[in-house]
């Protein structure tokens, strides 16, 4: 019974998708950490942020509560856990094919790799357009907190990409 | 087991620094000096203002749990005084040009990125989630905020001209990040070695003079002796809470 209970929440949150990049659900990105079916009607929903400041992250579990509610559940308590920390290694394989053809280029090093980057910059980008990897870095730090501006030198077009976290 | 008034009073000093640091960079919005870096900024912005509410909110639940009171993240960033606040006296500084907007950037980032790994192994697992949530921030803050340093020092002669401006008025702040307060329950202090280590390999990147050794530093913020600054700051970000107390957007 729970467990039905379960899946079906998660079918829930399948349709659930961050507003900043509305191409993928909450579940592709990883921020839902745990579902938790009590043997009463009580639900707990773990969520964690993709970054310290994101600003979604309040829109997210509004609307969470909003379409569980609209499902018929009722008692659901939403929790922000911060450990252990989200990372873009987490994004699920389907979430990064959907970013490529919404034209972002999905985060390609792994997260452990960000520290030794000082005087680095991440190579081979791949153009979500042309698949070129001839590209460079225009800014670290795009349109939202998750993102970098990369410009394609082939086919001359600005892209973003979601950088590793 | 960590003294509990030493771990709130560290946890909003870490708070107060990232908020106030916030709430000047936050000015450059639709003033920085191209698109591109105006965004970067804020984006930065963003990233303090985060760690700022991910440390209020934990020492909001401490303080409610000790003695009973009603703290939130609103009321510890809005409500308190100037001589509550605990931040580094480099975070209240004016943002000047953006030769010392940046270089003010980079010596905290680079503080940040050896205080937060310290943070991270803390027996304090609520800080340690929030270091370890932030490190990642900080790492790309130290990097453009070091790619920048570099650009105006080995740049133009005006650009080069500015940078060392900069260093001229902002070195005499950064002693206070390794001086301890008597509540720090991170001791900073062995900390400063690397912290010059990181600065001299930049601003020899950057043909910037290495200031000499044991000039005369700067202290007071973390235990809320400010300079006048401060309360111009705190004057404007509280002014709405404290006409309309609660508002909500
Ligand atoms: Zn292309």
């Amino acid at each position: 019974m729970n467990n039905n209970r379960q899946a079906h929440i998660y079918e829930i949150l399948e349709t659930i998708s961050d507003p900043e990049i509305p191409v993928l659900s909450i579940l592709d990105l990883g921020i839902v950490r745990d579902v938790i079916c009590s043997n009463h009607d009580a639900i707990e929903i773990i969520i964690t942020p993709t970054y310290s400041g994101c600003p979604a992250m309040d829109a997210i579990a509004f609307d969470i509560k909003l379409k569980l509610l609209e499902a018929g559940y009722q008692h659901i308590t939403i929790t922000y856990t911060l450990s252990p920390a989200w990372s873009t290694d987490w994004m699920s394989e389907a979430g990064k094919q959907k970013l490529k053809a919404y034209g972002i280029a999905p985060p390609q090093t792994l997260s452990s790799r960000i520290n030794k980057m000082l005087f680095e910059t991440e190579e081979n980008i791949e153009c979500p357009r042309c698949h070129s990897t001839n590209t460079q870095l225009l800014s670290t730090f795009g349109s939202t907190a998750c993102k970098s501006l990369y410009q394609c030198i082939d086919c001359k077009e600005p892209f973003d990409y979601f950088k590793c976290h | 087991m960590m003294n509990e008034n030493k771990l709130v009073s560290s946890t909003l000093q870490l708070a107060d620094s990232a908020l106030i640091l916030g709430q000047r960079n936050a000015a450059w919005c639709a003033h920085g000096p191209i698109l591109e870096q105006d965004i970067a900024i804020t984006n930065i912005t963003l990233d303090l203002i985060g760690q700022a509410r991910n440390f209020y909110q934990y020492a909001a639940k401490l303080m409610n749990e000790a003695d009973n009171k009603n703290e939130t993240e609103d009321t510890l960033a809005y409500f308190r005084n100037e001589r509550d606040f605990k931040n580094y006296l480099i975070c209240e500084l004016p943002n000047g040009d953006w030769a010392q907007t940046i270089l003010r950037q980079f010596f905290l980032s680079t503080f940040q990125s050896l205080l937060f790994e310290k943070m991270m192994q803390s027996s304090d697992t609520q800080l340690a989630a929030i270091a370890t949530k932030s490190i990642k921030e900080i790492q790309y803050h130290l990097k453009w905020s070091s790619e920048w340093v570099i650009r105006l020092g080995d740049g133009t002669e005006e650009s080069r001209n500015r940078i060392l401006a900069a260093v001229d008025y902002l070195w005499m702040y950064t002693g206070e990040f390794f001086i301890p307060a008597a509540y720090e329950i991170f001791n900073a202090a062995d900390l400063q070695q690397d912290w010059l280590h990181h600065v001299a390999i930049v601003f020899e990147e950057a043909t910037i003079p290495f200031p000499a050794e044991n000039q005369f530093m700067q202290t007071g913020g973390k235990t809320g002796m400010h300079t006048e600054h401060l309360g111009f700051i705190i004057a404007e970000m509280q002014s709405l809470q404290r006409a309309y107390p609660g508002a909500e957007w």
